[in-house]
C-alpha cells in the first residue's frame, strides 16, 4: 500500500471515529432528556393532517414537561416534514434514528409514507406509532408498529350499522380514485354482506374532478336506497352539490375523511342532512357527562385553541394520543426501547382524544367501537345521533 | 333516455369549460405559434380571484367579473414581458418549457396567497336546477354555454373583421415580414398574451360556482383544455369549441356506458390518437391552421 493510500485510509478511519463520537452524546437514552421523533406531512397536499398533528405533538410534550416530564426527565421533540412523500419520509426516519437518536417515532401522517418506513422500524427495533388510517399498517401485526388513527374498517362498520338500523338493503357507492378511496371501497364491498346490504353500483371519481353527475346518474339508474361517498375534500363537496342538483331523494353518507368544518363551508346548503361517522372531537359539547372521554376531549380542544388560535380539527388528536400512550409506556423504562414496546402492548383502557385504546399482542390499533359516532349536518352544524 | 340526456348535460357543462380553456390555447397559438402550458394556471387565478373579489370583498358580479379578467390579463402581460420576450433564442421548445416553469411558479404563488384549502363560490343566478325529461340542468351550465358562444363569436369577428386581428395573424405567419410592413409585432404578441390569459380567467370564473377551486386545479384543467384544442385543430376558434364539447360529452358517455375509472383515460387516449394521426399539425407547423 502506498503512502498516499495509507493516509487516505487513516483519514477515513478518523472520520468514522469522529462520526461515532459526534453521534453518541445525542442518544436520547444517554442524556438528561428523552428525545421523541415526529414525521408529519406538515406541508404539501396532506398538510391538513400533518400540520395539526405536529402542533398537537408539541402541545402534548409541553404538557408532559410542565408536569415534570417522565421519571424526572424532560421530553424533547425532533420533528421533520415529509411533505407526504415516501422517499422524504424514509430519509427523515433514518435521520431520526441514526443522527438524532430518538427513542420512538410518532407519525407519519399517511398510509403510503407509513408503509415506507415500517421495514426500517422493524429492523432498527424502534417503536413506531403511526397517525395514518390504512388497515395494512397494523394488519398483520408487526411487533414494533402501532397506530392511533381509526381504521377505515371501523368507519364502514359504523356507517353500515346506521344503514342497517334504517332498514336499507341496497346502496350505491362513489369513491375517490386514490389510496383513501380504494381502501374505503374495499371495506365497503367486503363488509356489506355481513349487514345484509347489497352494493348495487360502485363508481369512482378523480380527486380533482369538477362534476360527478355522470357517475351519480349511473348510480341512480341502479335504484339504490342510499349513497355512500368516500373521499377527502374537495371531491365529496362536489358530490353533495350534484346530489342536490339532481334531486336524488336518498340519504347521502360521507366518510370520516370530510369531518371538518371546511366541508360544510364548501358544500354550503348541499351539506344539509348528510350523515357521516366522525371522532367524538367534533361533538365534544354534545357528549353526555358520563362519557369518560369528555374531559380529555375538552382539555385538548381548550389547550389547542388557546395556544394556536385556530379551530381544532379531528386529525391532530392522533399525534396527541400517540404521545400520551408513549409517555405511559415510557414510565420506568429507563429509555429501553424493548421495554417501551412491551409496555405499549399492555396498555388497557387508555382514554384518548380519538378513542379508548386497549392494545394487545393481536391488536396494535386498540380502538374500540367508541372511536366513531354518527353525526348529521343540521343547519351547518354537527348533530350527534344517539347510537 | 333520461340517463342519456343527463350524461349529455353533464358532458356539455364540462365540455364548455374545456372549450374556454382550449380557446385560450388557440388564441395564443394563432397569433404567436406558441403553446402556453401555464394556461391552466390562468384558469386557477381567474377562479380564485373571482371568489376573493365576489364573495370576499362583496363586489357586484359584473365588477368582480371585469376586475378578475383585467387582473389575470396583467399577469399574462407580465409573463410575456419578463419570461418570454427576454429569451435570446426564442426556439418554440425553449418557450414552451418556460411556460411550464411559469405554471409551477404561479401555482406556488397561489398556494401562498390562497392557502392549500379548496374554496367555493355561489352561483351567478338562482341555483334551482331545470328539469328536462327527468334530467336536471344547472342554470350555471347555461351561463357557461352562453358565454362560450359569445366569446367565440366575438373572436371570430375580431380575427376576421378588425385590422388588429388581421395584424395579429400576420405576425404569426411571418413575424419579420409583418414587422417590415409596419405592424408593431411585439405589441401584437403582448396583446395575444393578455387576451389568452383573460380567456383563461373567464374559464376560471365560469367554473368557480359549479366546482371547488384550489391552487392546484390548473394542471388537470390545462391538460384537458389542451386536448380539446388539439382535438378540434389548434388555431381554430370553432375547432376549440367543438373539441371541448366533444371531449366533455365523450367523457360523460364513457363514465355512463363503461366505467368512471376510464374518465381521464378517454381524454388522453384521444390526444394520443390525434398526435398519431396528425403529428405535423402540432408543434412543427409554423403556418396557421384555418378552418
Amino acid at each position: 500500500m502506498s503512502v498516499k493510500g495509507r493516509s487516505v485510509l487513516v483519514c477515513v478511519l478518523a472520520l468514522a471515529v469522529g462520526m461515532l463520537l459526534s453521534v453518541s452524546p445525542n442518544l436520547g437514552r444517554a442524556g438528561e432528556v428523552y428525545r421523541i421523533g415526529g414525521v408529519f406531512a406538515v406541508t404539501g397536499p396532506s398538510s391538513f393532517l400533518g400540520d395539526p398533528e405536529k402542533k398537537s405533538l408539541e402541545l402534548a410534550i409541553d404538557e408532559i414537561n410542565s408536569r415534570g416530564g417522565i421519571d424526572g426527565r424532560r421530553l424533547e421533540a425532533v420533528i421533520y416534514d415529509t411533505e407526504g412523500d415516501p422517499t422524504k419520509t424514509v430519509l427523515a426516519a433514518n435521520k431520526l434514528i441514526s443522527k438524532d437518536g430518538v427513542l420512538a417515532i410518532i407519525g407519519p401522517s399517511l398510509t403510503p409514507t407509513t408503509l415506507a418506513i415500517i421495514p426500517l422500524a422493524e429492523k432498527e427495533k424502534i417503536p413506531l406509532i403511526s397517525c395514518a388510517a390504512g388497515i395494512k399498517i397494523t394488519e398483520p401485526v408487526k411487533p414494533w408498529v402501532f397506530k392511533t388513527a381509526q381504521n377505515d374498517m371501523l368507519a364502514v362498520a359504523t356507517i353500515y350499522e346506521h344503514i342497517q338500523k334504517k332498514g336499507i338493503k341496497k346502496i350505491g357507492i362513489l369513491t375517490v380514485d386514490n389510496a383513501f378511496g380504494e381502501s374505503g371501497k374495499e371495506q365497503l364491498l367486503a363488509q356489506a354482506s355481513k349487514y345484509g346490504i347489497e352494493v348495487v353500483q360502485a363508481e369512482g371519481f378523480g380527486a380533482k374532478d369538477t362534476d360527478m353527475t355522470a357517475q351519480l346518474t349511473k348510480i341512480r339508474s341502479a335504484q339504490p336506497e342510499a349513497i355512500v361517498c368516500w373521499g377527502t375534500n374537495p371531491g365529496p363537496a362536489v358530490v353533495a352539490k350534484n346530489v342536490k342538483q339532481m334531486n336524488l331523494k336518498v340519504p347521502l353518507y360521507q366518510s370520516h375523511g370530510v369531518a371538518s368544518p371546511k366541508f360544510i363551508e364548501l358544500a354550503g346548503d348541499a351539506a344539509e342532512g348528510i350523515l357521516l361517522p366522525t371522532g367524538k372531537i367534533l361533538v365534544a359539547e354534545q357528549l353526555p357527562e358520563t362519557d369518560p372521554r369528555k374531559s380529555v376531549l375538552k382539555g385538548y380542544i381548550e389547550q389547542f385553541e388557546k395556544r394556536f388560535q385556530m379551530p381544532v380539527s379531528g386529525f391532530g388528536g392522533y399525534a396527541y394520543d400517540a404521545m400520551y400512550l408513549l409517555a405511559e409506556a415510557m414510565k420506568g423504562s429507563n429509555g429501553d426501547r424493548e421495554k417501551i414496546r412491551n409496555a405499549l402492548e399492555k396498555i388497557k383502557g387508555h382514554p384518548g382524544v380519538t378513542g379508548t385504546f386497549s392494545f394487545s399482542p393481536e391488536d396494535h390499533n386498540g380502538l374500540g367501537a367508541d372511536a366513531f359516532v354518527m353525526v348529521e349536518i343540521q343547519g351547518g352544524k354537527w348533530k350527534m345521533l344517539t347510537p | 333516455m333520461q340517463e342519456f340526456l343527463q350524461y349529455l348535460f353533464s358532458g356539455v357543462t364540462n365540455g364548455a369549460i374545456y372549450a374556454v380553456i382550449a380557446l385560450g390555447f388557440t388564441m395564443l397559438y394563432k397569433s404567436t405559434g406558441l403553446i402556453n402550458f401555464a394556461q391552466g394556471e390562468f384558469v386557477m387565478l381567474g377562479a380564485l380571484s373571482m371568489i376573493t373579489l365576489w364573495s370576499g370583498f362583496e363586489l357586484s358580479l359584473p365588477l368582480a367579473f371585469l376586475l378578475t379578467i383585467a387582473g389575470v390579463s396583467v399577469v399574462g402581460i407580465i409573463l410575456e414581458r419578463l419570461a418570454i420576450r427576454s429569451v435570446r433564442k426564442p426556439h418554440p421548445i425553449v418557450l414552451i418549457i418556460i411556460t411550464i416553469g411559469a405554471s409551477i411558479l404561479l401555482r406556488g404563488v397561489a398556494m401562498l396567497g390562497w392557502g392549500k384549502d379548496a374554496h367555493s363560490s355561489p352561483a351567478f343566478s338562482r341555483n334551482e336546477p331545470f328539469e328536462v325529461a327527468g334530467a336536471t340542468l344547472l342554470p350555471q351550465s347555461l351561463w357557461i354555454l352562453g358565454i362560450v358562444l359569445v366569446i367565440v363569436t366575438a373572436l371570430h369577428f375580431f380575427t376576421r373583421g378588425t385590422l388588429t386581428g388581421k395584424a395579429m395573424q400576420a405576425c404569426a405567419i411571418n413575424k419579420r415580414a409583418a414587422w417590415l410592413l409596419g405592424i408593431p409585432s411585439e405589441t401584437m404578441v403582448l396583446l395575444a398574451f393578455a387576451m389568452s390569459a383573460g380567456m383563461g380567467a373567464v374559464g376560471g370564473i365560469l367554473i368557480a360556482p359549479i366546482s371547488m377551486s384550489s391552487y392546484d386545479m390548473g394542471m388537470t384543467l390545462g391538460l384537458k383544455g389542451f386536448c380539446a384544442a388539439m382535438l378540434g385543430g389548434l388555431g381554430s376558434s370553432w375547432g376549440a369549441v367543438l373539441g371541448g364539447l366533444l371531449l366533455g360529452i365523450l367523457e360523460a358517455l364513457g363514465v355512463g356506458f363503461f366505467s368512471s375509472s376510464l374518465k381521464d383515460a378517454i381524454a388522453f387516449l384521444l390526444l394520443l390518437l390525434i398526435l398519431y394521426v396528425r403529428p405535423a399539425g402540432i408543434l412543427g407547423a409554423r403556418a396557421v391552421h384555418r378552418f
